[in-house]
């Protein structure tokens, strides 16, 4: 028998004397980062980096493949006893020696995640982690010339990419409201001391926001240079139009943060994504009574939200609980029981 | 349904406006759960895993009798651990909130021969729906005894008492076969239909998975102690059993428990439905400890207003739960774990004997919410 036969029979064997549990619900409890066990990270330090920013020391389990500069990586933090995903450019570089990696989190109004992060988090808390992801990277071959633009936290995963590779000529556009507010600021301007970067830093508090159309009084040859731009979508519609007006759109490269805004409502377009149906539903009716009228197989039970039998996937969109008025808003994993629950917004329901 | 209705003296609109109340209690645990509930129950998880990891552990060397005696008494707290504050609680979805999907109600598997899948049907949404409810509600007598006066009877139920007892060394292929509704489904025209042999097949896979587990492997493991071993697993099975039957008669059995006829509970408002899981629950009195190792079910009142509250608030909801009791003069059925399991036994045996038919019928409140 080959090794990984028996492994296998070994590990089946395990099951058995553990069940109705697996082996590594017990092994988590001992090493809940070693290799097999779904991946995990432990926070080791939290950096201030500016009033509201502050860079996170991850050591990741040992499952981790390693990321490429410009990637981020989504995380799953308990907030409050929630579990909240959420994504963060990755800011260490590939090589860094201690196997860490860090993410530099900007707490934003009422964010649930940037904030806990930033103020509350305590070296030597698990969170969960995902393999790191996105194609907002730097090519094989070096570009010659090379610009980043960036503004206000999107200079995270340019960042991981200027700690990464060195090369002979960057330039940088970076804008944030204040001095204070630039985030990796006292590195930057290491780097511009030792003429490894030319930097353009705008406070548009002061100067007002970055024109790209007079982007090319700050780097004249703009368009020639290979260029990764990050930040609010505003600069990054411009960027694009800009770049395609001058018909050099290859060479931009744009990272968006958050993609999709939910929309929340009093009832909307219910989707049901599994059995391929639209249909639209009122603020005040269950969505297990939306589901049922329209043909949908809804799994159902006591239909007053105590026994838990209809607990379906929300995929997109958001839901208000009928008897708290509570708004729950998609994310991966998150479940709803669909007796109390009624569309807040278009919503897609995994039925 | 017995004799005197003991809600009679309250108003269509004092029902409602205890039902709100009670939503206004169940709203402010809502909005204040958070870490320290989280941090609860991981803990509590955390430590059945580590006493259960522990005892089979000891019970490697149970050729020792005082290896024995800790490893079986540490396995049977682990076991009763795992069913009552871990697996009821979780498989109720107390802890979904936390979107943690190890400790999720639709994932949770319990050390237990009736798959979780459907004992949450037939407890979650059977029991805890209809209550009390004679024909609706199973869990009344578990479809082998007569629970109240009104009942028919049979000359069956001259055995309860000791059909009884073997439910609660057995209790929980008591519970698997009650979850099939084996009883109804042994018909030959049921017992053939796929989706109860699909139940069945699954139970069958559990039940082999458990033994193999407890009465096989395990004492395989301990070579020497291979019977002591066995001893102990059949042991604290047979103590987590008798533990969690005494528990769980305790919540609807002892004397003062109210049921409810069928058409009682038509039309039934939200106000309606809260009182009668007030009437029909009772609690069990004691320590912090005694709470814990009912898995919370000792305030089983406090449970079946609110299902799916964390069980570690439970203590604090009851003390205004009670006083919502006191204020609408309605009586609070509590007592420690050996006075309830006396009522309920009592009980058992006294109606494993027939009774005159009670002359007074209770009010039926479906016809009254029609005529307010």
């Amino acid at each position: 028998m080959t090794s990984a036969a028996l492994r296998s029979r070994a590990w089946k064997l395990l099951e058995m004397v553990t069940t109705p549990l697996l082996p590594s619900d017990y092994l988590d409890l001992i090493s809940p980062l070693r290799a097999g066990a779904d991946l995990r990270g432990r926070i080791e330090a939290v950096h201030p980096e500016t009033g509201d920013a502050a860079t996170i020391v991850i050591r990741p389990g040992r499952g981790w493949r390693g990321h490429t500069a410009g990637q981020y990586v989504r995380i799953g933090v308990d907030v409050d006893g929630v579990r909240l995903w959420r994504a963060y450019s990755v800011t260490s570089p590939t090589n860094r020696q201690d196997g860490r990696v860090t993410i530099t989190v900007k707490a934003i109004p009422d964010g649930k995640v940037s904030n806990h992060l930033v103020r509350k988090a305590k070296p030597g808390t698990l969170i969960q982690l995902d393999q790191p992801t996105g194609d907002f990277v730097l090519p094989q071959a070096n570009p010659a010339k090379v610009l980043y633009l960036t503004a206000g936290s999107g200079i995270t995963p340019v960042m991981g990419m200027l700690r990464d590779v060195e090369f002979d000529d960057v330039v940088m556009v970076h804008s944030a409201p204040q001095p204070q507010d630039v985030i990796f600021r006292n590195e930057l301007h290491d780097l511009v001391a030792d003429k490894k970067l030319r930097l353009t830093e705008l406070h548009t508090d002061t100067d007002g926001m970055l024109d790209i159309a007079h982007l090319a009084e700050l780097v004249p040859d703009w368009a020639e240079r290979e260029t990764w731009a990050c930040g609010p979508a505003g600069l990054l519609d411009a960027a694009e139009e800009h770049w395609t007006e001058h018909g050099v759109q290859e060479r931009l490269h744009t990272e968006r943060f958050r993609p999709g805004i939910v929309v929340t409502g009093d009832g909307g377009e219910v989707t049901f994504s599994a059995t391929g149906k639209t249909v639209h539903a009122d603020g005040a009716t269950p969505l297990l009574d939306i589901g049922e009228e329209a043909g949908v197989l809804m799994p159902s039970g006591c239909r007053m939200g105590i026994c838990f039998g209809c607990v379906t996937p929300l995929k997109s969109g958001a839901v208000r609980d009928l008897r708290t008025g509570e708004i729950t808003e998609a994310e991966p994993g998150v479940l709803i029981q669909t007796c109390v629950s009624a569309a807040a917004g278009p919503c897609d329901i995994e039925r | 349904m017995t004799a005197i209705d003991p809600t009679a003296h309250l108003t269509a609109e004092q029902i409602e406006e205890l039902g709100r109340e009670l939503d206004a209690i169940r709203d402010e645990v809502i909005a204040g759960r958070g870490e320290k509930d989280a941090a609860y129950i991981r803990k509590v998880i955390s430590a059945q895993r580590k006493l259960e990891l522990v005892s089979r552990g000891v019970l490697l060397f149970s050729i020792f009798p005082p290896a024995w005696l800790l490893g079986t008494a540490g396995l049977s707290v682990a076991k009763i651990m795992d069913n009552m504050e871990i697996g009821h609680n979780i498989l109720h979805g107390q802890w979904d909130w936390m979107r943690d999907p190890k400790i999720h109600s639709t994932t949770w598997e319990w050390d237990h021969v009736s798959p979780s899948e459907q004992w949450k049907h037939s407890h979650n949404e059977l029991h805890h729906t209809y209550t009390n409810v004679i024909g609706k509600d199973n869990d009344l007598g578990y479809g082998i005894m007569r629970v109240d006066e009104d009942q028919k009877w049979h000359p069956f139920h001259l055995g309860q008492p000791l059909w009884n007892f073997l439910n609660a060394c057995f209790f929980e292929y008591g519970i698997a076969a009650y979850d099939l509704e084996l009883g109804k489904n042994l018909h030959k025209r049921r017992r053939k239909s796929p989706e109860f042999r699909a139940r069945a097949k699954a139970v069958g896979r559990k039940i082999r998975k458990q033994v193999l587990k407890d009465y096989v492997i395990h004492p395989l493991l301990s070579g020497p102690s291979f019977l002591p071993t066995l001893a102990a697993t059949f042991t604290a099975n047979l103590v987590r059993n008798i533990w969690t039957h005494s528990v769980i008669m305790c919540g609807h059995f002892p004397e003062g428990v109210q049921v409810f006829e069928r058409r009682s509970i038509k039309g039934e408002t939200r106000g309606q439905w809260y009182l009668r899981q007030m009437m029909g629950s009772a609690n069990i009195s004691g320590s912090k400890a005694m709470h814990f190792m009912t898995g919370n079910l000792s305030h089983q009142i406090e449970h079946h207003l609110f299902p799916d509250l964390p069980s570690n608030r439970y203590a604090e909801v009851a003390v205004k739960v009670r006083a919502l009791f006191e204020k609408y003069e309605l009586e609070y059925v509590t007592g420690p774990l050996p006075k309830q399991v006396f009522s309920a036994w009592h009980k058992v045996f006294r109606l494993s004997l027939p009774n005159k038919e009670p002359k007074v019928k209770t009010p039926d409140r479906g016809q009254e919410v029609v005529a307010a």
